[in-house]
């Protein structure tokens, strides 16, 4: 529902219910991936500190779609979706690589693991949304990440599934 | 965005300022980097000022992870000084703020390096 492509724009306006974005496999998609969120998840009310969650997260699930997703192919895309719904703020990244099963990584918390230099991010991201689902598959992986919206809600022009 | 690194001797233990962000790319590797000379010239009493470092991704935690064991393995200590809320929050709930020697004042990090 009213889901368009483009290759990057700046402004989110709160009548935009969805916005999306096709980027490269690079890391400055990183970077932009994480201040689209912050833009958008100020946007919607979020208080400093759930923005940053947010923004954080965002960050960690494009690191995980470029380097480990797409392991920087230039032929291949990382999609970033933003959807507010009645009460929630959905972000769905999705990369084309050959899929991340999530029950491969090591429980980062685990003092075998504490002194590994990599290995937090799924953690990250878990810890700072409400819902976080992921959905490894041969094309690739999509995260789907979820906030509640604590405040008053923006509802009136929400997108029917 | 970027991460600017200065350091100082104080009693013979080098102090790293930082200030930015220590994130995937050029802020973990500045810190990477600025570790491994102060390691090859001798220098293994490490105190990494993070007075001005507001925000770190997981790898900049990797970073200061490798940072630690690095120095460590090579006998020396590597110390953290001054963490904001969201660093101290992140090595929190990654159970890394007991594996880390954190200090909140620079006089009492200093003595405390054997």
């Amino acid at each position: 529902m009213g889901s368009r492509f483009c290759r990057f724009h700046r402004h989110f306006a709160m009548t935009e219910q969805r916005v999306s974005y096709t980027l490269d496999s690079t890391l400055e998609t990183v970077d932009s991936a994480e201040q689209a969120a912050t833009r958008i998840a100020t946007d919607n009310g979020f208080d400093e500190d759930e923005v940053m969650q947010i923004a954080m997260a965002v960050r960690e699930a494009a690191v995980n779609a470029v380097l480990h997703g797409n392991a920087y192919d230039p032929g291949k895309k990382v999609t970033l979706d933003f959807e507010r719904t009645g009460r929630d703020l959905v972000i769905t990244i999705r990369d084309q690589g050959t899929g991340l099963d999530p029950s491969k990584i090591p429980d980062p918390l685990a003092p075998e693991n504490l002194l590994k230099t990599s290995g937090r991010g799924i953690f990250l991201i878990r810890s700072f949304m409400d819902e976080v689902q992921i959905h490894p598959s041969q094309t690739g992986t999509e995260i789907k990440l979820v906030k509640h919206v604590h405040g008053p809600t923006e509802g009136g022009k929400e997108a029917s599934q | 965005m970027s991460l600017k690194i200065t350091t100082r001797q104080v009693d013979g233990i080098t102090i790293v300022d930082c200030s930015g962000r220590i994130t995937l790319g050029e802020g973990s590797v500045t810190v990477r980097d600025n570790v491994r000379e102060l390691l090859s010239k001798g220098h293994k009493k490490i105190l990494l000022n993070l007075g001005d470092v507001g925000y770190i991704d997981s790898s900049g935690i990797g970073e200061l992870v490798s940072a630690f064991t690095t120095v460590r393995n090579q006998g020396g200590e590597l110390k953290l000084l001054n963490l904001t809320k969201k660093v101290h929050d992140l090595l929190q709930i990654t159970k890394l703020y007991t594996v880390f020697d954190v200090k909140e004042d620079e006089a009492t990090a200093i003595k405390s390096f054997s």
